[in-house]
């Protein structure tokens, strides 16, 4: 595993993008096949499942190093990161060896068809075995929490570079339901295998929330515009006969949303849309609080069903008649999209995302005023000349989202993060006035910049009032401006509400405590936009 | 009744009643022992002070003071305690402070690191009843790697730097953790450079006898082209800044204990970490304790509650006190300035 340690440290030590291809590309060029699947596999969110549980590992990294649990958890509050503080407690490995990734990941597998009598001398072998990093990393395939840095675009940059295959091409093989166990080096990146095929998704295209003013953009002839969606982005392929829907994460969802079986009845074999996903009834969209429900179920019990039912608001067709039709203009894919979908009955499951109509870029400016009453999070702007792109790229396509809902409140609860944020206090909970009263109503832990987060820490160790676990109570001083996208009414939260995407806009340390809002204020903008 | 503590905190810092003196005080006193030059622990404002012959100019060169100066193991009556200075491994001059009054001896440790490097005067252990410790890195996650391969990570860093025809530019603390650096690489590979902080430091420890590599202070003047893929010693503080963009693309670098965690690494933004620390390890501090013989372990700057939990769990009388020392900090400003 040295050679794939020397990766990640390489990865881990730059933000160079280059570089980064360039560490990948070279261990491609030079690892066991075997070895180049599995980083292929895991830097595509592909690992192996977690082959123990997190408890048994710190009462057996704990015993191992001979030191008592409470000194173990108090190590790892300060780590913030499990596989590295067992990695670092342990003692320095007996003898090393160095054997493939494919070895430790099979050995891994191996493991969790174990019980954990048996589990425990394996797992405290490896840790004999493995030093340094290669000890982390494999904790990291126990723990089954892998992120390395590397999107899948720089990852597909590299494995052309290495490979020589184009990039598009590449991507395009490295989509859907494959396992590193199932295939191989040959089959999955070299050849080009039909019966995969079939459920096989395009590469989804992202967007940038757009930098300047829509007016830079150019000519209003040139775009089209259409809501922003807020639901679930969703890929739906009608192929040989059978349906598959993919989320962006590549996540094959076809039985989440049986709804969308009936699109068999309406669409032609070898039609691919991409779209979004969205609880819709009476020809509105539901809050996505409706939407979440169905999220992460396998199933879905028949109430659920009716009360949330969704539909594919299509935006783009991406395949015609079993042709590829990417490179087309969007204008001429929208018209094609528009044939297809205008004419479908409401039983269908399918809706034609509409067109916001604009002659000037002041005029559309004012229709997207209106997004947050049109339950949607602002609009889309695509350039009507431009082929369908894959990855997350500037140009073609800009979210333009309506500015986010903001309150002031007061800091009263902090936390420390966990990886590259271990050591800071980042994680806060929020709370607005009621009365007399601070009541929490949020958590927050981004949209600081590092200065602040150190600052703020600084602040936090010197004014902590209590301490529950890894949690500080502070003194109330701190007023910060929270954005956020939805408010939803909520029986969860003491407060009542709940937020959709809240994050910290601004620490207003020109604000004393007693100015930030007031649960009035919150439940005022339930009132308005709830 | 039981005796009264030897050394107790009191406002101005750890301060001996019987001997009517402060060691490190934070706040001007009559009569300061000093362990070491670092700012937290040797501040101005002080009627006298006191530390080893090897500490004393560095001392003099910060502050401006007049230093009266021990020989490390000389015993000096105070009041009416003897004192002793020890060594402590921790930067060249640094010292552990022996006080013995009616036949109780108490240890301040001051900063201390067990595993010897090329400069410091090597750590020894010195027997006492109740022994002041720092805990700076007083949890089991942090462990050093031996001097000579931590030294041969930097020189691969320089190297493949050198290669690429690029600057090396490392962070360290201009007093104590660059000059061990500096005795500790392999200084044959090329030109090294130095923040005027550093250098300076360099002038006096030179001054005093310690053997350090040839090294060319960074001014306005120099002309870099003349000393491509040279290896850069600059403060923390001087890398954040606009000092750096002399040295284009530069490959940055750390050497700290905190570089030990991948999480600190990788928020400090700079291409290498090198887990180099200038304090004990846990595996350092527990065999310091342990060679001390104390029945009483005082904890005061670090991970002070969980490391006094874990001394009671060992069997020791443990307890905290709360100073002003600051350990290893990254984030603080480093008190240098360059003229």
């Amino acid at each position: 595993m040295r050679e794939f340690a020397r990766l990640f440290t390489a990865l881990d030590q730059t933000t160079r993008t280059n570089a980064k291809v360039a560490a990948l590309a070279e261990y491609f060029d030079r690892a066991p096949e075997a070895d180049r699947l599995w980083t292929v596999a895991i830097l595509s969110g592909r690992r192996p499942k977690r082959a123990v549980t997190a408890t048994r590992l710190r009462e057996w990294a704990a015993e191992r190093a001979g030191l008592p649990l409470w000194l173990f958890e108090e190590s790892y509050t300060i780590v913030g990161d499990l596989a590295e503080t067992i990695a670092l407690i342990l003692p320095p490995p007996a003898e090393e060896v160095d054997l493939p990734l494919s070895h430790w990941i099979a050995e891994v597998r191996q493991l969790a068809a174990l019980d954990e009598v048996a589990k425990k001398p394996r797992i405290l072998a490896a840790w004999e075995a493995l030093g340094g990093t290669e000890r982390f990393l494999y904790n990291k395939l126990l723990t089954g929490g892998f992120r390395m840095g590397v999107s899948q675009t720089l990852m597909t940059r590299a494995l052309s570079k290495a490979t020589g295959i184009s990039e598009p091409d590449l991507a395009h093989r490295l989509m859907g339901d494959w396992s590193a166990e199932a295939t191989s080096w040959e089959a999955l990146i070299l050849t080009d295998d039909p019966t995969a095929r079939l459920s096989r998704p395009y590469p989804f295209y992202l967007a940038y929330q757009i930098e300047g003013a829509a007016e830079d953009l150019g000519p209003p002839d040139d775009w089209f515009a259409e809501w922003k969606w807020d639901g679930i982005r969703g890929q739906l392929i009608c192929r040989g006969g059978e349906h598959f829907l993919w989320s962006r994460g590549e996540e094959l969802m076809t039985d989440r949303f049986p709804e969308l079986a009936a699109a068999r009845d309406w669409l032609p074999d070898g039609t691919v849309m991409d779209g979004e996903i969205l609880a819709f009834a009476d020809g509105h969209p539901l809050p996505f609080a409706a939407l979440q429900r169905r999220i992460g179920r396998k199933t879905v019990p028949k109430k659920v069903l009716a009360e949330a039912p969704v539909v594919l608001m299509a935006y783009d067709l991406l395949e015609e008649g079993g042709q590829d039709i990417r490179e087309i203009p969007f204008g001429e894919r929208r018209a094609r999209l528009t044939r297809l979908v205008e004419d479908l009955p409401p039983e269908a499951p399918i809706r034609l995302s509409p067109e916001a109509a604009f002659t000037d870029w002041t005029g559309l400016a004012t229709q997207r005023e209106g997004s947050r009453e049109a339950g949607v999070e602002g609009l889309m702007l695509k350039r009507r000349a431009a082929p369908y792109l894959s990855g997350r790229r500037k140009g073609d396509w800009w979210k333009w989202k309506v500015d986010p809902l903001t309150i002031d409140a007061v800091m009263i609860y902090a936390q420390a993060g966990h990886g590259r944020r271990a050591n800071l206090y980042t994680d806060f909970t929020f709370a607005v006035w009621d009365g007399p009263d601070l009541v929490p109503f949020t958590k927050a832990y981004s949209g600081l910049t590092d200065a602040e987060f150190n600052r703020i820490t600084a602040w936090v160790r010197k004014n902590t009032l209590e301490r529950f676990g890894p949690v500080r109570r502070v003194t109330p001083r701190h007023v910060f401006e929270i954005a956020f996208e939805g408010i939803q009414a909520s029986t969860r939260h003491k407060s009542g509400v709940a937020l959709r995407f809240p994050r910290m806009l601004r620490w207003r340390e020109d604000k004393p405590v007693e100015e930030a809002n007031t649960l009035a204020d919150l439940e005022a903008l339930l009132q308005q936009y709830g | 009744m039981a005796k009264p503590d030897l050394l107790t905190v009191a406002e101005a810092g750890i301060y001996c009643a019987a001997g009517d003196f402060y060691i490190d005080p934070w706040r001007p006193v009559d009569r300061a022992l000093i362990t070491h030059g670092h700012a937290d622990h040797a501040r101005p404002g002080h009627a006298r002070y006191l530390a080893t012959e090897a500490a004393a100019p560095v001392i003099r060169y910060r502050l401006g003071v007049a230093v009266e100066t021990i020989r490390y193991g000389e015993e000096r009556r105070i009041g009416s305690t003897n004192v002793s200075f020890h060594p402590a491994g921790h930067v060249p001059g640094s010292a552990q402070i022996r006080v013995e009054h009616k036949g109780e001896v108490w240890v301040a440790s001051g900063d201390y690191k067990v595993a010897p490097d090329r400069l410091s005067e090597p750590f020894e252990p010195v027997r006492c009843d109740t022994f002041i410790t720092e805990c700076t890195f007083g949890l089991p996650i942090f462990r050093w790697q031996a001097e000579a391969e931590a030294m041969a990570e930097i020189d691969a860093w320089w190297a493949k730097n050198r290669a690429e025809g690029r600057f090396s530019v490392l962070g360290a603390y201009a007093l104590g953790k660059a000059q061990r650096l500096l005795a500790g690489i392999d200084s044959s590979q090329g030109p090294i450079l130095t923040h005027g902080a550093v250098e300076n430091v360099n002038d006096v420890l030179r001054g005093q006898g310690l053997p350090l590599p040839d090294t060319l202070r960074v001014t306005p003047e120099i002309d870099l082209k003349e000393h491509p893929g040279a290896l850069v010693i600059a403060t923390p503080s001087a890398m954040g800044g606009p000092w750096m963009k002399r040295f284009g693309q530069a490959s940055t670098a750390f050497a700290s204990g905190w570089m030990a965690l991948r999480g600190v690494r990788r928020r400090r933004a700079a291409d290498r970490g090198f887990v180099i620390s200038d304090h004990a390890d846990w595996a350092g501090l527990g065999q310091a304790i342990t060679e001390t013989g104390a029945t009483r372990v005082i904890a005061t700057h670090g991970y002070t509650s969980v490391f006094r939990r874990w001394l009671e769990d060992q069997g020791y009388e443990a307890g905290v006190i709360t100073t002003q020392y600051e350990g290893e900090s990254l984030d603080a400003p480093e008190e240098d300035v360059v003229e």
